[in-house]
């Protein structure tokens, strides 16, 4: 420890219990002024209820918080926001229907009239070089536009601490560049940054010091510029970190799901229309989908399950069978199984037991039912085959699905399909909101089930995933695919161009890299 | 088709817009709110008894201000009905479409108990404060012709507009029926907001119904809104939530009505004049399924309408 100025925050001993949970056991760590200062740890490790208690959304039962040498008690977010404490939530609390000055001045505790808080927008704006329109109206900007909002929202009241939640979760890697330079200039300012995240990469390009937390407790405070990503990975689950086991040198076998210009209207006010969508994947090859969420990745899974049918049955083939007509049970039947990004409710039936929901979708293929009759034994079979075979923590195939944990729950589905033995399994989001050692597994269980010959087709906004997972990717952007690269020779600047909704041929490809090195 | 024909029908018109323009002014504030309240048709049958009965008890005693003391009285028991069905909705989370229902069929209950004894009596109508040449001038009359209420119900129109789009307070109603969970993180009080507004929609519908038991037929009767109350609510969905063109939807409502008051007293219609007093309630309808809609529609309805507000935290 350097013997610099008093911190800017200091944490001691804080201490959060919640029935049946302790969500924070005497944390402390100190965050220097100007100091950008990373968060660490898996989901449920007592990140957030951490920098609620900062942000006087919550109150520690014991500890003390010191603000610039001073013990304080922050009782209101108001009270946090009059000290200076700002912060970005991972999910935005926006108003969709009203501009963006609208949302900003409803943020801001002083009244301000519009016309001056318009001014001072733009003065922020221009100084840190984030583009905003403030007459556009929410509902039509980006999700890169939106964080924009909160952080100009945050920024306007001057703070001297600056907590991001999960910032980057889903913004294109220029994005996060550009975010980056925002924050680094903050922080050169005298602006303290609390970082949370579990993107380790991002973590050491950007931050000073990193927290990292275990199951409540603070496991070790390290410089992450010294810390290899594997090492604080580590530190953050508590055990070593498994590699994904692949077979080398496997061959793609025949192809086996086809699509073929396949355009869909968009459902509703908030669907994406399917445009000319095409792609191969064969036998033992994991075809990734990259893209920022809403760019039509929920219409093409709905596209592939069959709760959507194309227009022509050639549109979508299995084993050179045209399905495009047919709905989700038939394309059961043809071995095409879907698993949705939203468990609860849409891959699984929150208040039906494991036994239940596995009958739900594997009645047909494993017999689980016969002439309108549902077995109940064999069905409970599955269940605990599931249970057993993929480690998931649930009192028995009775247990109900809400009552086990996201990464649980996830676990389950992904098994309840696996294990059917589907020729085309398609996933959506499969580790969101998972922890890394349940994550892990199931990426084991995709790469298997390849290996065993089946064309597996993942969804993600997680690039990094993709990436770690996927033979070949390719990038959704307002409903159109790009064409497929292979991951081993992939190029990550154009792949964040292809998110970011540059299309396809190569010469614009170029133009906007270009564009981009001269901007630098 | 002589002008003093056309004049006569202009002045009926303008008296059946103003008061679904009244409750659907109300309406409209409340469902900006982001909270649906069915009960508008019983809000303005106790807003009609109550205004009635004020003006009815003390009217011989203080004929000046009778009249405007049963406004108030009207507004009171329309607000305070409102806000029974707002705590309904807003501590018990009772659902809003039903509770709304329960409202309409409680404020018609209700208003023929408390006007058991009225019935069959009559006071002075709460016509034009305008000098007598000028109220009941041949030309000047379209002016000066109406009830203070008249003028009051379109002075609501850009005063409801302004407040709503101008005003910081309307931004943070308009914020609580967007998104009714940000608003509440952000620290403003969803349900204080909410039931402002509930308590100023049920005082507008008060004073609309009003409207029939102090100028329209100056006396009262059970079930005397006859429906105008559903008709508010359909005005609201088709205005789109924009004050303008509730102006313009409830003076096109005006003109079905009196086409149909035209077709009952002449004997003459193309249609029989049930088709036209069904018209009003086939709207109804045919609003009530385009709310169910406003996701695929779109458009400028709040986000939350209707919906249960459930912090989490």
């Amino acid at each position: 420890m350097t013997t610099r100025d008093t911190p800017r925050l200091e944490l001691t001993g804080i201490t959060k219990r919640f029935p049946g949970v302790l969500a924070n056991d005497h944390v402390g760590f100190a965050v220097q002024p100007g100091e950008i200062h990373a968060l660490l740890g898996e989901n449920g490790a007592g990140k957030s209820t951490l920098v609620k208690m900062i942000y006087g959304i919550m109150q520690p039962d014991a500890g003390e918080i010191r603000w610039n040498g001073q013990p304080i008690t922050v009782a209101s977010p108001k009270a946090a926001r009059r000290l200076g404490i700002g912060m970005v939530f991972q999910h935005f609390s926006l108003f969709e229907a009203m501009t963006v000055l609208e949302n900003i001045a409803l943020g801001m505790d002083a009244k301000i009239p519009a016309r001056e808080l318009e001014a001072k927008i733009l003065d922020v704006m221009k100084h840190y070089g984030l583009k905003l329109e403030p007459r556009r109206i929410v509902s039509t900007l980006s999700v890169g536009e939106r964080q924009r909002i909160e952080i100009v929202r945050a920024l306007l009241l001057n703070p001297k601490l600056l907590i991001m939640d999960e910032p980057t979760s889903v913004l294109t890697p220029q994005e996060v560049d550009q975010l980056f330079v925002v924050l680094r200039k903050l922080a050169a300012e005298g602006c303290s940054i609390l970082y949370i995240s579990h993107k380790l990469h991002e973590i050491k390009a950007l931050c000073d010091t990193a927290t990292i937390l275990r199951g409540g407790k603070l496991v070790d405070t390290c410089n992450p510029k010294v810390e290899t990503s594997r090492s604080m990975a580590e530190k953050m689950i508590g055990g070593s970190l498994k590699d994904i086991q692949r077979q080398p040198g496997v061959q793609f076998g025949a192809e086996k799901l086809v699509i073929s210009d396949l355009s869909i209207p968009a459902a509703g006010h908030f669907g994406t229309a399917l445009k000319g969508i095409g792609f191969t994947v064969h036998a033992g090859e994991i075809f990734g989908i990259a893209g920022v969420a809403g760019n039509g990745q929920n219409d093409l899974l709905l596209a592939l399950s069959g709760e959507v049918l194309s227009a022509r049955p050639e549109a979508v083939t299995v084993d050179g069978k045209p399905i495009g007509l047919h709905a989700a049970k038939a394309r059961r039947l043809f071995g095409m199984a879907t698993v949705p990004e939203e468990r609860n409710g849409h891959a699984a039936v929150p208040v039906f037991s494991l036994a239940d929901n596995a009958i739900l979708t594997a009645r047909d293929r494993l017999g689980l039912a016969k002439s309108g009759m549902i077995r109940a034994g064999a069905a409970w079979t599955y269940a605990d085959e599931v249970i057993e075979a993929f480690a998931v923590k649930a009192t028995g195939p009775q247990a109900m699905a809400e009552s086990l944990s996201g990464g649980n729950l996830q676990k389950y589905i992904m098994g309840r399909e696996i294990l059917q033995k589907p020729a085309v399994l398609v996933v959506s989001q499969p580790t969101w909101g998972v922890d890394a050692g349940a994550a892990a597994a199931i990426h084991q269980a995709l790469v298997d089930l390849a290996a065993k010959g089946s064309a597996i087709v993942v969804i993600s906004q997680d690039l990094d995933e993709l990436l770690a997972l996927c033979d070949t990717l390719a990038v959704i952007n307002e409903g159109r695919l790009s064409k497929p690269m292979q991951v081993a020779g992939a190029d990550i600047e154009e792949i964040g161009l292809l998110m970011g909704g540059i299309h396809g041929d190569a010469q614009a490809t170029a133009a906007a890299k270009e564009a981009l090195v001269h901007a630098h | 088709m002589s002008i003093d024909f056309i004049i006569a029908a202009f002045i009926t018109v303008v008296g059946l817009t103003t008061p679904i323009l009244l409750a659907g002014l109300g309406e409209l504030v409340v469902e900006k709110s982001g909270v649906l309240n069915l009960g508008v048709e019983g809000m303005m049958l106790i807003g009609a008894v109550c205004g009635f009965a004020l003006t009815y008890t003390y009217g011989f005693d203080y004929p000046g201000i009778a009249p405007w003391g049963g406004i108030l009285a009207a507004a009171a028991g329309g607000a305070l009905s409102a806000l029974l069905f707002g705590f309904l909705v807003l501590e018990l989370n009772s659902n809003q479409v039903a509770t709304g229902l329960a409202l309409a069929i409680f404020g018609t209950g209700l208003s023929s108990l408390i006007g058991q004894g009225f019935t069959g009596m009559i006071i002075t109508p709460f016509g034009s404060i305008f000098p007598d040449a000028l109220a009941t001038g041949r030309y000047s009359q379209v002016i000066f012709g109406y009830s203070p209420l008249v003028y009051f119900a379109l002075a609501m129109v850009p005063a409801v507009h302004w407040f709503l789009n101008r005003t910081r307070a309307g931004l943070i109603l308009r914020a609580v029926g967007e998104n009714d969970l940000s608003a509440h993180s952000i620290g403003y009080s969803v349900k204080q907001v909410r039931y402002a507004a509930i308590a100023f929609g049920g005082a507008m519908a008060g004073i609309g119904g009003a409207y029939f038991s102090m100028v329209i037929t100056p006396m009262w009767a059970e079930k005397m809104t006859a429906g105008r109350g559903w008709i508010a609510l359909a005005l609201v969905v088709f205005a789109g939530w924009r004050t303008g063109r509730l102006l313009a939807g409830a003076f096109f409502f005006g003109v079905l009505m009196t086409l149909e008051l035209y077709a009952k007293a002449s004997g003459f219609s193309l249609v029989p004049s049930e088709v036209w007093a069904a018209m009003p309630y086939l709207m109804t309808v045919v609003a009530l399924t385009l709310i169910s809609r406003r996701e695929t529609a779109g458009g400028n309805a709040p986000a939350c309408l209707g919906k249960p507000f459930l912090p989490t935290a």
